[in-house]
Parts: C-alpha cells; sequence; structure tokens
C-alpha cells in the first residue's frame, strides 16, 4: 500500500511541475506567474481542487507518442473565492506552450459542464499559443466543443476570462463569448491572426503588442473590458469582481456587511453642477459618493469614456452603474459609448443586478464618420437593452437630457422604475438655442429677438418639471439626498417582478 | 453699537468677521463676485450682494460698490479684511462722505505707514530703532570706514540706484569694507551708470518678528505682544507663532514701546501691526507698518484671549478700549498654518479646482490644546484662478511651544482635501523639522533647508511600523468581511490568519497578527517580523477617511484613500500605497516585473470633431503636466485639453477657429 502511495505523490510531483523548472524559470524571467501560481493567487489558501492532472494527449502523429506531460497544458479544477464556489482553468504555457489538443479541450468542457450543472461562475486563465497543430482537425474540434458550452453557460453563470499570456487564433474565441475579458498589461495579447501573417497578407508591419496588447484592446477595439499591471493585481482584482456577482442568474445577489450610512448625505453635491451649463463636471465624483465606501469597479475604463460603466453597493448590496461623463465629448453618445452601455446593461438584466443611470446627455454625436459606422443600429442596442432589461431600474438626471437621448437613458418610458431628476436638469428636445433656430428661422437675422426667444425656450424647458409634471420624473430630489433616495428605491424594488410575453429570444439590433 | 455691517472681503477673513460679528449681534452682509455666488461667506452672512465680474478689480477693489451695497442694505459700517481695500486711504474718506464707519485705522494713519519713506521718518522721529545706515555720498574708501565702525560691522555696501544683488558687498572689518567700496562702485558704474553706494547695518540670519498694536479714537494705544513670522517662501509667510522663541520679557517690552511710539506718533485707532526685523543677538530694526487685520491674527488672539475684530468694531464705534497694557497677558503658545493651494513637489504651482473632500480637523478646546481652523471653503467649493491660494489657517494653542507644534502637527494629519494639490505634507514636514522645533529661525530658513525644492518624505522605521499596523488592522476587518459574504460553502471558521505581509510602495513588511479580532472598534496586539507586539486600537469602520487611533505608544491620525488593492495611507508628510497579502503572494509578488511609466504619446490629438477656442501655448514653451494646452468646442461644450506630462512644445499646428477632425494634431511635443 506504501508504494502505491508513494506512487501517486510521485505522479502528482511530476504533474505539478508541468513542463519542468527549466519552463517554470523562463515563465518567472517573463514577468509571468505559472498556471498553478495563478491559481493559488486567485482561490483561497488551500481551497483549489484538481481534476484530470493526469490526462495526456493521444496524439500519435509528428512525434507526439514520444511526449506526454501529465495534465496536457490546462489546469482545472475549483476552489473558492472568499468562501464562494468557482470553477476556473488556467493554460499551462510551460506545457507544449499551452496548446489545445482534443484531451486538453476536454479537460475545459467537463468543468464547463460542472460549472453550468453547479451553478457557479467560470473563470479562464490564458497564456496558450493557439490549437496544437500536431492534432489538426482534433483540436478544431476541441474548441468548438468548447465554444458552445461557453454559449451555453452564457447569462446562467458569469464567465470570465483573464488574458496573461499570448491569445492567438482559435484561443481568442472561447474569451470572446465569456462576459468579460481583462489583460495584464505589457505581457498579454490577443487577436486572431498575428503579425507574421499580418505581414504576409497585408504586408503590414506591426508587433503583437500594437495589434493586440492591452493597450490597444482596452482603448480602441473595446476587446477587453479592463487591464491590469500584472499577473497579482490581475488576479487579485478578479477575486474583488467576483465578490460583486452572484453566482449565477438564479442566485441572490451577494450581501456585504455596509458600515456606510444608506441615509447619509453629502452637501457638497449641491454644487457638482457648474453655473456654466457648457462646463463640464466630474461625473465619477457622484458616482463615487452615492455608492458605499466610494468602492467602484469600473468596467471599459478606458473605452469610450464618455459613459461610466461599473459596479459598486449600496447599503451592501451590488448595483450596477451608467453615467454620462460630461468630462469627455460632454458625455455625448455615439456609437462605443452606446455598445459599452448597452451590453453592460444586459449583463446586469442577466443576473439581476439592479441598474442605477445617470444621466447628463446633449444627444447623440452628429456627423458621417457615426453615420457610417452604424449609429443608428449601434444607438438602438442601448436603447433596447434598457427597454428588455427586468431588473430594477433607477435613473436620475442631473443636467441635459436631450432628445432621443433621454428617452434611451433608462427613461420612464422603457421602463425605468424610479426617475428622478436634479432641480438643475434640462429635459427637452434640445437646447434652446438649436431649438430656436428651427422654430424661429425667419427672426435669425434679428438677434434680439433669438436671445429673447431663446431666453424664453429655456425658461420653460431649462428644467425638470414640464416632465415632472407629466409624471415622466416621479420627484425633483435634492442633489445632496441622491445617495439617501437611491438606496430607498433600490430597497423597494427588491421585490420586483415583472412577466415578458413567452419568446424564444429577442432579436436586439446586434 | 453697530447693527449691520458689510464685510468688504471673501474667503476666511470675511468668515471670521462675520463670526465676530455674529457673537456681537452684530447683521453682517457679504459682498460676491461671480465667482464667489456660492461662496462661504456669502452663506454665513445675513444678506449679500453681489458686485460684479470674478476678477477683483471689477468687483472687491471697486470702492464704489462697495457703499452702493452700503447704502443698499443699510450696512452702516465697512469692515476690509485684508487685502483688497483695506489700506486704500482713498477708501475710508469715501465712505466718510456717505456718512459709513470704517472698521480701520484713520485715513491718514494708512497714507503715513503706506509710503516706505514716510513711514521711516515717522519712525525716525518718534525714535523707534530703524536699520542703521549713511543714506549721504560717500567720497572716500576711507570716509567708508568711517561709517562702517559707526555703524558696527557686518556692513552691507548697496548701490544706490541698484536692484538685485548687482553692486552689493558684505564686509566684516575695515579691509572689506575698503575692497567692497570700490568694487561695488564701479560694478554700479557700469552696471546702472551712477556710481553713488550707501552703506547700512548688514543683519545676519534675520527673523521676522512684528508687534500687534490696538488704539482707539481716544487717545489710547496697548500692544498685544508679538509674532513670528521667519518660515517664509518667497516673501509668503507659511507658519507664523505667537510668542516669539527669540524675545526675553526685556526686549519684548522694548519692542511693544517702540511700536506703540509710532502708533501714537499717527493717531493710530484700530488693530494694526508694526514688523520688525530682527538680528539672531535680539536687535531689532523697523521695516514697515500694516495698518489693518494681519492673515496672522489669529497666533495674537489665542495667547491673550483678546477678539482682535472685536476690538477694531468696538473703537471703531467709538467705545474706548477697554483694555489696559496691563491687562495684557500672554498665556501658552500658538501657532498658525497657512494652508495653500499649491502642490510642494511641483515647486508650489498653484493647484485650481473643485475640493472633491475637504474635511478638516475638528476645532476643539479641550483647556489644555485648542485647535482652530480659519476657512473660507466647504467641500464642493470651487478654488479659482482668481483669488489668493490661501484655503485655510490651521491654528493650534497649547501652554508650550513643544505642546502647541505638536498638536498642529497630528491636526494636519486629519486635513483631509481631495481634488486639489495643497501643501500640508510640507508644513508637516516643516513642524517635524528639528531645526523649527528647536526655535533657531530665520527668514532663509526655507530657502537654507530646502534648496533643491520639497521632496516626498522616505518612511522611517517607526513610519513603516505605524503604516503597516494601520494596514492591516483595515485589511483583517475587509477579510473578516468578506469572509462573511452570503453564499459560502460552508460558514467561515471564524478564525483569522495570524501572519501577514504588507507591501508600503515597494517595501514588504512581515507582520504577525498576534491577539484580538477585526471589527469596529478593534483592538489587536500586533507584532513587526519578530519584533515585540504591540497594541493596535482604533475605532475605524471601512469607507472612512481618517483612521484615528493608537499604535503602540503612539496616537495617530492616518489619511486612508482606497486604490485598486489596497489604500493610499498619508500620514506625518509621508505616503505610501499599502497592501495587505498573504506571505505566499508576498513571496510571488516578487517575482512581478517593476513597471515603468507609459510612454504616452508626443502629440495632442484632437479627441472629438470640434472647433479649436483657444490655444494656450506656443512653440518652444515647456509645459508642465496637468496645464492647459488648449480648448476645443464640441457639441456645444468647451473641453479642456491638458499635458500629459512635462514636455516642450516643439510644434503647434493648429489655431483658434480651426474645425478638426477626430485624432487630427492639435500639438507636437519633445
Amino acid at each position: 500500500m506504501k508504494d502505491v502511495l508513494a506512487e501517486l505523490e510521485q505522479r502528482r510531483e511530476t504533474a505539478r511541475l508541468g513542463g519542468g523548472q527549466r519552463r517554470i524559470e523562463a515563465q518567472h524571467g517573463k514577468g509571468k506567474l505559472t498556471a498553478r501560481e495563478r491559481i493559488e493567487v486567485l482561490l483561497d489558501e488551500g481551497s483549489f481542487e484538481e481534476f484530470d492532472m493526469f490526462k495526456q494527449h493521444r496524439c500519435t502523429d509528428f512525434g507526439m507518442e514520444e511526449h506526454h506531460i501529465p495534465g496536457d497544458g490546462v489546469v482545472t479544477g475549483w476552489g473558492t473565492v472568499n468562501g464562494r464556489t468557482v470553477y476556473v482553468f488556467s493554460k499551462d504555457f510551460t506545457v507544449f506552450g499551452g496548446s489545445l489538443s482534443e484531451a486538453h479541450a476536454e479537460k475545459i468542457t467537463k468543468l464547463q459542464d460542472m460549472a453550468l450543472r453547479n451553478r457557479a461562475p467560470i473563470i479562464g486563465l490564458f497564456d496558450a499559443g493557439g490549437a496544437r497543430i500536431q492534432e489538426g482537425v482534433a483540436a478544431l474540434g476541441g474548441y468548438g466543443e468548447v465554444f458552445h458550452r461557453n454559449v451555453l453557460a452564457s447569462g446562467v453563470i458569469p464567465q470570465i476570462s483573464l488574458i496573461m499570456g499570448p491569445c492567438a487564433g482559435g484561443d481568442v474565441y472561447s474569451p470572446a463569448m465569456t462576459d468579460f475579458i481583462f489583460m495584464v498589461r505589457d505581457t498579454s495579447y490577443m487577436f486572431v491572426t498575428g503579425p507574421d501573417v499580418v505581414k504576409t497578407v497585408t504586408n503590414e508591419t506591426v508587433t503583437a503588442e500594437e495589434l493586440g496588447g492591452a493597450s490597444i484592446h482596452t482603448t480602441k477595439s473595446s476587446i477587453a473590458d479592463g487591464g491590469f499591471d500584472n499577473d497579482i493585481e490581475a488576479l487579485q482584482q478578479m477575486r474583488r469582481l467576483i465578490d460583486f456577482l452572484p453566482m449565477s442568474n438564479l442566485a441572490e445577489l451577494p450581501e456585504l456587511t455596509n458600515y456606510d450610512d444608506p441615509e447619509r448625505i453629502d452637501m457638497s453635491l449641491d454644487t457638482l453642477i457648474p453655473d456654466n451649463p457648457n462646463k463640464p463636471y466630474d461625473m465619477k465624483e457622484l458616482v463615487l459618493k452615492t455608492l458605499d465606501e466610494g468602492d467602484f469597479f469600473e468596467i471599459q475604463e478606458n473605452f469610450a469614456k464618455n459613459i461610466i460603466t461599473g459596479f459598486g453597493r449600496v447599503e451592501g448590496r451590488t448595483v450596477g452603474i451608467i453615467a454620462n461623463q460630461p468630462m469627455v465629448l460632454a458625455g455625448v453618445l455615439d456609437s462605443d459609448a452606446s455598445r459599452k452601455a448597452a451590453r453592460f446593461v444586459r449583463f446586469c438584466d442577466c443576473f439581476g443586478i439592479p441598474v442605477v443611470t445617470f444621466v447628463d446627455v446633449p444627444g447623440f454625436l452628429p456627423g458621417t464618420s457615426q453615420e457610417y459606422g452604424g449609429l443608428i443600429k449601434h444607438g438602438a442596442k442601448l436603447l433596447f437593452a434598457y427597454a428588455e432589461a427586468t431588473v430594477p431600474k433607477i435613473t436620475v438626471i442631473t443636467r441635459k437630457a436631450y432628445g432621443g437621448a433621454y428617452d434611451v437613458m433608462s427613461s420612464k418610458h422603457i421602463r425605468g422604475d424610479i426617475n428622478y431628476a436634479w432641480p438643475t436638469a434640462e429635459i427637452a428636445v434640445m437646447g434652446a438655442k438649436g431649438a430656436v433656430e428651427i422654430l424661429y428661422r425667419s427672426e435669425l437675422g434679428d438677434k434680439e429677438k433669438i436671445a429673447q426667444r431663446t431666453r424664453s425656450y429655456e425658461d420653460r424647458f431649462a428644467n425638470p418639471f414640464v416632465a415632472a409634471e407629466r409624471g415622466y420624473i416621479d420627484d425633483v430630489i435634492r442633489p445632496h439626498s441622491t445617495r439617501r433616495r437611491i438606496a430607498k428605491a433600490l430597497a423597494m424594488l427588491r421585490s420586483k417582478k415583472v412577466e415578458t410575453p413567452w419568446k424564444k429570444h429577442d432579436n436586439i439590433p446586434l | 453699537m453697530f447693527s449691520k455691517i458689510l464685510v468688504a472681503n471673501r474667503g476666511e477673513i470675511a468668515c471670521r468677521v462675520i463670526k465676530t460679528a455674529q457673537r456681537m449681534g452684530i447683521k453682517t452682509v457679504a459682498v460676491y463676485s461671480d465667482a464667489d455666488h456660492d461662496a462661504l461667506h456669502v452663506e454665513m452672512a445675513d444678506e449679500a450682494v453681489h458686485i460684479g465680474p470674478a476678477a477683483a478689480a471689477e468687483s472687491y477693489l471697486v470702492a464704489d460698490k462697495i457703499i452702493e451695497a452700503c447704502k443698499q442694505t443699510g450696512a452702516e459700517a465697512v469692515h476690509p479684511g485684508y487685502g483688497f481695500l483695506s489700506e486704500r486711504a482713498s477708501f475710508p474718506e469715501a465712505l466718510a462722505k456717505e456718512g459709513i464707519v470704517w472698521i480701520g485705522p484713520n485715513p491718514h494713519a494708512i497714507e503715513a505707514m503706506g509710503d516706505k519713506i514716510e513711514s521711516k521718518k515717522f519712525a525716525n522721529d518718534a525714535n523707534v530703532s530703524t536699520v542703521p545706515g549713511h543714506l549721504g555720498v560717500i567720497e572716500t574708501p576711507e570716509h567708508a570706514v568711517r561709517i562702517a565702525e559707526a555703524i558696527g560691522y557686518p556692513v552691507m555696501i548697496k548701490a544706490s540706484a541698484g536692484g538685485g544683488g548687482k553692486g552689493m558687498r558684505i564686509a566684516w572689518n575695515a579691509g572689506e569694507v575698503e575692497d567692497g567700496y570700490t568694487r561695488s562702485k564701479s560694478e554700479a558704474a557700469s552696471s546702472f551708470g551712477d556710481d553713488r553706494v550707501f552703506i547700512e547695518k548688514f543683519i545676519e540670519n534675520p527673523r521676522h518678528i512684528e508687534i500687534q498694536v490696538l488704539g482707539d479714537k481716544h487717545g489710547n494705544a496697548i500692544y498685544l505682544g508679538e509674532r513670528e513670522c521667519s518660515i517664509q517662501r518667497r516673501n509668503q509667510k507659511v507658519i507664523e507663532e505667537a510668542p516669539s522663541p527669540l524675545l526675553d520679557e526685556e526686549t519684548r517690552r522694548k519692542m511693544g514701546e517702540q511700536a506703540l511710539a509710532l502708533a501714537r506718533a499717527v493717531n493710530y485707532d484700530s488693530a494694526g501691526t508694526v514688523e520688525f526685523v530682527a538680528g539672531q543677538d535680539k536687535s531689532f530694526y523697523f521695516l514697515e507698518m500694516n495698518t489693518r487685520l494681519q492673515v496672522e491674527h489669529p497666533v495674537t488672539e489665542l495667547i491673550t484671549g483678546i477678539d482682535l475684530v472685536e476690538q477694531m468694531i468696538r473703537v471703531a464705534a467709538g467705545e474706548t478700549l477697554s483694555l489696559s497694557q496691563d491687562d495684557v497677558k500672554l498665556e501658552g503658545w500658538a501657532v498658525e498654518s497657512r494652508i495653500y493651494a499649491e502642490d510642494p513637489y511641483r515647486s508650489f504651482l498653484p493647484s485650481i479646482g473643485r475640493l472633491v473632500r475637504y474635511q478638516p480637523p475638528e476645532e476643539s478646546d479641550d483647556g489644555r490644546v485648542t485647535v482652530r481652523n480659519d476657512t473660507g471653503v466647504v467641500e464642493g467649493s470651487e478654488i479659482s484662478m482668481f483669488y489668493d491660494p490661501m484655503i485655510a489657517k490651521l491654528i493650534t494653542h497649547a501652554p508650550t511651544r513643544a505642546e502647541a507644534i505638536d498638536a498642529m502637527s497630528t491636526a494636519l494629519d486629519a486635513f483631509y482635501v481631495d481634488g486639489i494639490q495643497h501643501n500640508v505634507p510640507f508644513l508637516t514636514a516643516l513642524m517635524n523639522h528639528p531645526r523649527w522645533r528647536s526655535g533657531d529661525l530665520a527668514t532663509s530658513f526655507i530657502a537654507d533647508e530646502y534648496p533643491d525644492g520639497f521632496f516626498p518624505a522616505i518612511p522611517d522605521e517607526e513610519a513603516y511600523s505605524v503604516l503597516a499596523s494601520v494596514a492591516l488592522s483595515m485589511g483583517a476587518l475587509q477579510r473578516e468581511r468578506l469572509d462573511h459574504l452570503p453564499g459560502r460553502l460552508r460558514p467561515h471558521s471564524g478564525s483569522i490568519r495570524e501572519d501577514w505581509v504588507i507591501k508600503l510602495d515597494k517595501t514588504y513588511i512581515p507582520i504577525r497578527l498576534v491577539a484580538g479580532f477585526p471589527g469596529t472598534p478593534v483592538e489587536l496586539d500586533v507584532a513587526i517580523g519578530e519584533g515585540p507586539s504591540f497594541t493596535v486600537e482604533a475605532d475605524w469602520a471601512p469607507g472612512e477617511a481618517l483612521w484615528s487611533g493608537r499604535v503602540g505608544t503612539r496616537d495617530v491620525t492616518v489619511q486612508v484613500r482606497p486604490v485598486k488593492g489596497g489604500y493610499r495611507l498619508d500620514w506625518q508628510g509621508f505616503s505610501v500605497i499599502a497592501t495587505v497579502m498573504t506571505p505566499r503572494i508576498a513571496e510571488l509578488d516578487q517575482l512581478m516585473p517593476e513597471k515603468l511609466p507609459p510612454d504616452t504619446s508626443k502629440m495632442l490629438l484632437c479627441p472629438m470633431p470640434g472647433l479649436v477656442v483657444s490655444i494656450a501655448v506656443a512653440e518652444g514653451q515647456e509645459v508642465k503636466a496637468g496645464e492647459q494646452l488648449a480648448v476645443v468646442e464640441a457639441m456645444k461644450m468647451e473641453n479642456v485639453l491638458r499635458a500629459e506630462r512635462d514636455c516642450t512644445v516643439t510644434a503647434v499646428k493648429a489655431t483658434p477657429g480651426d474645425s478638426l477632425a477626430v485624432d487630427a494634431v492639435i500639438m507636437e511635443f519633445s
């Protein structure tokens, strides 16, 4: 018996070493942790239960029968993050470059099946070289199986991808179908075809970082939802994100012991809106002063900064925040901002996370580049997402809510549950100047007359009361009591239930 | 007594005057410019009158607008505060014509003391000691030596026409005087075309000491001790105290009596200040007289217990001084720190913006230590470019100088400001400076001690120990809280791990949680490395800005700002990012490469399709990070584009009025 036990330990030792000491050191040399070290940082200490440690590939082509390393390039299993179950797979770059074989894919799909069956989040840590070319179509089949499960699990359990090294070719599509992708700066990249192929096909010379580094995907392509400085920071922030999320679409929202008085008022918010209507202010101040302890996990912080999205808590319970940012592009809605916010609203709706929207929007961005780029359809995504969402929806208009953008931003008309406005709100079809130029075209030559017309338009519409008179706004609230009013509304809406007509699924304008 | 007065000022001094008026049962009227619409002084006053645009020259400095505001509101008197109209003799004259009382000295005194030469003449006539010197023509080197010997060494030989350091020599003996005389004369001739020079006493390591005087309209005058204001940066006072660590009773009396003599010479009938330059040997010489309330008057108020604003109002109303010189007793020590909106780490560049957070230390008086904060702002106030960058004055009073300084240091730790840069870290460093604490001061103190500017302090062993302990107490509470998230597989064991590592910036500090359990309030026994354990006690709850408690034997107040993955902690001028880790994670963390700041683009690109409103810089200009580069208007909103780092503008590609596409190059940098 002892011999058998010793052999087990021996086999485990070998498996834990992955591609061997030399490759581990090379991994460290690149500033990266190994697959197992990453799991250690991600999960509670000692909580990891590994599956398929001894699994090996079955390939006999191209001399592969000579090379077997237990685990076959991916470490899979489950553990806990602050006591709550998560499933994790971590690609092992030291074993065949983390490349995906049929057996490797089987390990992942087994885990995906378990996560879905048992309703707990799944996290993938990516650092791999793509399909294992020696296996040919078997590897492609493996990818397909993984992709399919990503789709089945979508909207049922949170799926998170963390890119911590190369992620190219077939490997990119599994993360692309998960809820969030995060990247580690400078050591990770993601692309469908690498710089060599790009050079051959388009004659374009580009580095891996320029083609698909975190600096690109967090700012230009919006593929990634955030970037972190190194593996440790990235993994610890994943723990922080998981703390905000329910385990599945049917699970309760996590509730953290709250030390921040929900009745707290913040007098400084009474001076947040500048006297000059064209002067920007930082909407993040309102976001931070509304949330518990100013704790905000921002999603897509560096992309389409004219809209802010992210998670926070009110009275200890998770909320999703969407807010126009007047500091950037005056907070206008453009294609990028619409897409960014739409996807975020849909995530919140999937997982029962209430949505709090702060509105200061001058409208949609005009111009050929926007119209050619499909602004109508992208704007419609946000409108659709808000309209279909059945989670509690609370809206606070701080300043401008002009035109169609007013309707889009979680208005009463698309089932906003509670719609508040600050006394500084201006809810109108457009700004006074533009309106007067259309209404009184014939008087444009007369500056004095136009100024007087502008004033009277402002007097009529540059306030929240016209909307409040119609019931489009439930109440005009004092800025300093924003947190208190939102907290109360959220508490009231905890029991919200909405029935929607049966359908297979909707047809959001993709 | 007046029933209503107008305060012709803004900011902290307006609030200060209003407070006393309210205590005296007098109604107050504030005036405000466009920029001060929502200012604190406007809110505090019973009435407020708008007096014009933000620029002081068009509002606070326009006497007619103030007079108009008085008439409009029926204010019987005007308190000018300091600055603005406070030392303009024509203003009280204009007020008098309208039958409005001026809460300040008579205009003749203002005029006489406002003129440098005139005031020296008055001083001489009143037998006030002035810097000894010879203003006549000096014929020969021998003549120069005779004069120097009469004055006493060291002496300074200066070009009459000169400015700056040109043609200036300091001489310690006859030889140096002869030599200096000749050289100064020729330098003066070549630099200014005027070879006249003069000689005066050179005061080594001078100190700035001033006497507070108070007079009434009935010929009574008293002095209220001195203030020392030697801690200055480019002639701007930073720290003041009362009394001065230099003076003895005898010198204090001599200075006070001379100050009084001068005050009497001009029939001084309000609060005023006679400034002296003092040598380390306690010699002192008249500098000038300020015919107004000084910024630093609170230190005098705290050691005398006399409200100077109240006295000013009473004497202006014609009351006789109710205090005699014998009633003035100096008790304890007071120190004042001026809180400026300026960045100490960037050569004290002014910083403007919104006070996103503004939580000054609480004012208190426990019978031994007094903390007073004279402020004109509240959280959410806007610090604009139009006015003085001083946002508050923090004053502490205690029985001894050392205790007053300690109280100041503690109070500064609790001064929590976000949204702008401020000099609190610099003030804290000054409070801990051994030379300041020893009282060995000179007006050159800051230039001597910080010749290359001010840099963030590097934590010492005690700081590491305190900050690591505080971080652990917070981190452990967060840990405990997360251990009780619902949805756990099984309830938490209820115990908390013992061994931790706190990463403070780049330093890893092993720390053990020996006993106790995290919570609010909390009491933990911790030990750094293998060291002895000590107790950490606090009442901090997550989200609170200040961690106030006890670490070992020391009372500490640490400022806490949550950052990604940890906390930024500020204490005693030290500022670190603290991360709480398990030993294993700390071990792995050491494998992480050090990140260099990202390489930002060398171009300023237009962030949106828009119209260039203005370009704030020119080709070849050096700009600092955060400096305004251009303003682009889009969607009818003005967007200010700022420099992301320090650099030089090599090319400007756009001009105001240009309509730019997104990503169009506006300018290029080196």
